[in-house]
């Protein structure tokens, strides 16, 4: 699904650049678990946005689905954007005149899809979701937690092949989190690949497959089977 | 561009900065009304004058006398003289140019009292002495009867040809006053037509207020000699007036033994020159109409730009969404494009309507106001043009594409990425 091959990215900085991916190598299959780990500033953001197609890289190679993802101009971004990605952020980012319905059919709108139709489709998607009494809610009305997963019913409802999600739990409590990250198992289990950045240990040890990055590389990679390990030696940390 | 969905999206872009929006539409709006009211203010004028003196030979000139204005060959400045009957034949034989030459006498109504007669009724009116070419000079619609003839200079008949006023006030609506008389100022004349102005420009009194009195006969029953207190003439197709107008005061002057410097002597009107100076009058309003209409107009425009700016900034975040979701730069380039145009052109639209509203609204209080008959005002129908309404609405959507440009192409430098970043 995801093949990367010595990639570089730095940051131009005035006369400093800033090198934040130093000859990356990373493979991920389709219906795989993944999330990223590393220190702040280790640049997980900055991966998850070239993958994404957000941002681009300096060097090295990315295929996407087999698709040679290079420099390419704002429109093709957007199309495969809209239709192998979903993107679950952080702080959510919803459109705040939208209500929940209306955000979540948004990608379908891209995809000129009728407004009928696609509140229809929103409205399931909410209701897998357990959000279906909120569907006429504006996201001010929301609870983090249910923010959070009206922006998953928005990633999902493109039927994408990848969810990318950028510390999605990071602005939830515990319980909430938990939640989510049942969520975002369950979309895995369909089949989708889902990719997550996180910081906190108990995320990162309910994904299947976990990348650390350090200095710019990938430092370690933690797979199913030693998640047992893994868990066991961050608690002893 | 007609799928609703769009226009949902514009309203709901716009519907929630309702303050901001209404602002500047309001800019847009105030152009396109001020545009509109000032042309069609601007044209009212325009036709109100040009009405007035379409009619009039514009290739004609009037002569007077004055007293001398410098001392000639003896006589002292400010000598009393005045042209006379052998003028005009000499000017006839002297200028080929001259196409109509005729002399007018007065006599006003000064000295108080009511001048004219008949039965019970009395009036005050001007007197005027005329030749039959003067109509041609100066024309009058005959609304009854005929006007002087050359029979009527010959005989030095005792009839008169009487403006629309003096009817009214001298005759019943239903009387035909053809073939009466009138008695003026002690003497019985034959009414033998009824005429109405076709110019405001009055020279001696309007002639809806006048009674002309054949030439010949004014100069005997008032005993004037031969004097002539009043000419006009008109120049042949193809010679400016203006070098007959010339010609006739050297010729004059040199006649009457007057300095050929003094300029008070001989007194003129050039109506050529007059229009020329009405026509770069009007000239002169619109383009300041169009300056000042359409420097209001770029303001609301620039408005409108440096509006949607603001917007463009504040959504940074949202486009970035809609463009990590899907939306490519082209969906969000013609949603703003979109958004400017519908703002600058429903106000625009709505200015322009109640502009052309209110010039409309003018027209009929004007039209209905009770204005005596006659009592023509210097403003008609004041208007905007079917093609000056289409144009600027063409300028306004051209207007609103505009201002939607810079604000789209900052939304197009913004990069999901960018508007992602957390602060
Ligand atoms: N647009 C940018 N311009 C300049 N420097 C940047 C930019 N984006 C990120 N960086 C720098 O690149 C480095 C990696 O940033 P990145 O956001 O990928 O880190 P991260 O691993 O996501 O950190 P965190 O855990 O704090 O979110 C950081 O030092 C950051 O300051
Ligand atoms: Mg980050």
């Amino acid at each position: 699904m995801i093949q990367i091959r010595d990639l570089h990215k730095s940051y131009e900085m005035g006369h400093n650049s800033l090198h934040v991916l130093k000859g990356l190598h990373l493979d991920i299959e389709e219906g795989e678990f993944v999330s990223i780990m590393g220190s702040s500033g280790s640049g997980k953001s900055t991966l998850l946005n070239i993958l994404g197609i957000l941002d681009d890289y300096d060097r090295g190679t990315y295929y996407l689905g087999g698709k040679l993802i290079q420099g390419l101009n704002e429109t093709k971004a957007a199309l495969t954007r809209n239709e192998m990605i979903g993107f679950i952020f952080q702080s959510f980012n919803l459109i705040s005149f939208k209500n929940a319905m209306e955000n979540v059919a948004l990608p379908l709108y891209y995809q000129k899809i009728s407004r009928k139709k696609r509140n229809q489709i929103a409205l399931e998607y909410l209701d897998r979701l357990g959000l279906k009494e909120w569907a006429h809610h504006l996201p001010s009305e929301l609870s983090g937690g249910q923010k959070q997963r009206v922006a998953i019913a928005r990633a999902l409802i493109s039927q994408p092949r990848i969810i990318l999600a950028d510390e999605p739990t990071g602005a939830l409590d515990s319980a909430t989190s938990l939640e989510v990250m049942e969520i975002l198992k369950e979309i895995n289990d369909q089949g989708k690949t889902v990719i997550l950045v996180t910081h906190e240990h108990d995320i990162a040890a309910m994904t299947k497959k976990i990348i650390k990055l350090k200095d710019g590389v990938i430092e370690e990679v933690i797979k199913n089977g030693e998640l047992l390990a893994f868990k066991n030696r961050v608690s002893t940390e | 561009m007609f799928d609703l969905d769009r226009w949902n999206e514009i309203w709901n872009a716009l519907a929630k900065n309702k303050v901001r929006s209404l602002l500047t539409a309001f800019g847009v709006f105030w152009g396109i009304f001020m545009l509109i009211v000032m042309a069609g203010a601007g044209k009212g004028l325009q036709n109100g004058v040009t009405q007035g003196t379409a009619k009039f030979a514009a290739n004609s000139a009037f002569f007077w006398s004055e007293q001398t204005g410098e001392p000639y060959k003896g006589f002292k400045r400010g000598r009393y003289w005045h042209m006379d009957s052998e003028d005009i034949q000499f000017l006839k034989d002297n200028i080929p140019e001259i196409e109509y030459i005729t002399p007018r006498n007065f006599t006003g109504r000064w000295g108080g009292g009511s001048n004219v007669i008949r039965g019970k009724k009395n009036g005050s009116f001007n007197v005027k002495g005329d030749y039959p070419d003067y109509i041609k000079i100066d024309p009058a619609t005959i609304l009854n009867g005929r006007w002087i003839n050359e029979l009527d200079i010959r005989d030095k008949r005792k009839v008169c040809v009487i403006g629309e006023k003096v009817f009214e006030s001298m005759f019943d609506p239903k009387e035909n006053p053809i073939g009466e008389y009138l008695k003026i100022s002690g003497v019985y004349y034959q009414v033998i037509g009824v005429v109405r102005a076709e110019t405001t420009i009055n020279i001696n009194g309007r002639t809806e207020e006048s009674i002309c009195l054949p030439f010949t006969t004014m100069l005997q029953t008032y005993n004037m000699g031969n004097t002539v207190n009043f000419m006009a003439i008109t120049a042949k197709r193809g010679v400016p007036v203006s070098i007959v107008e010339e010609r006739v005061k050297e010729l004059i002057k040199k006649k009457h033994v007057i300095a050929p410097e003094d300029l008070q002597a001989l007194n003129s009107v050039n109506i050529e020159k007059e229009f020329e100076q009405m026509n770069g009058l009007f000239l002169g309003i619109q383009i300041l109409t169009w300056i000042v209409g359409i420097g209001t107009l770029l303001a609301g425009v620039i408005g409108v730009s440096n509006i949607m700016l603001v917007i463009i900034k504040e959504r940074t975040k949202e486009i970035g969404v809609q463009r990590a979701i899907g939306a490519t730069p082209r969906m969000i380039i013609s949603q703003i494009m979109l958004e400017s145009v519908v703002l600058t052109t429903v106000s625009g639209y709505l200015g322009l309507s109640i502009g052309v509203g209110l010039l409309e609204l003018v027209n009929k209080v004007m039209e209905n106001s009770p204005t005596p008959t006659n009592d023509r005002v210097f403003f008609t129908n004041p208007s905007v043009s079917l093609t000056v309404a289409l144009s600027s609405l063409f300028v306004l959507v051209l207007a609103g594409l505009l201002a939607g440009l810079i604000p789209a192409s900052r939304a197009m430098q913004i990069k999901p990425i960018d508007a992602l970043r957390e602060e």
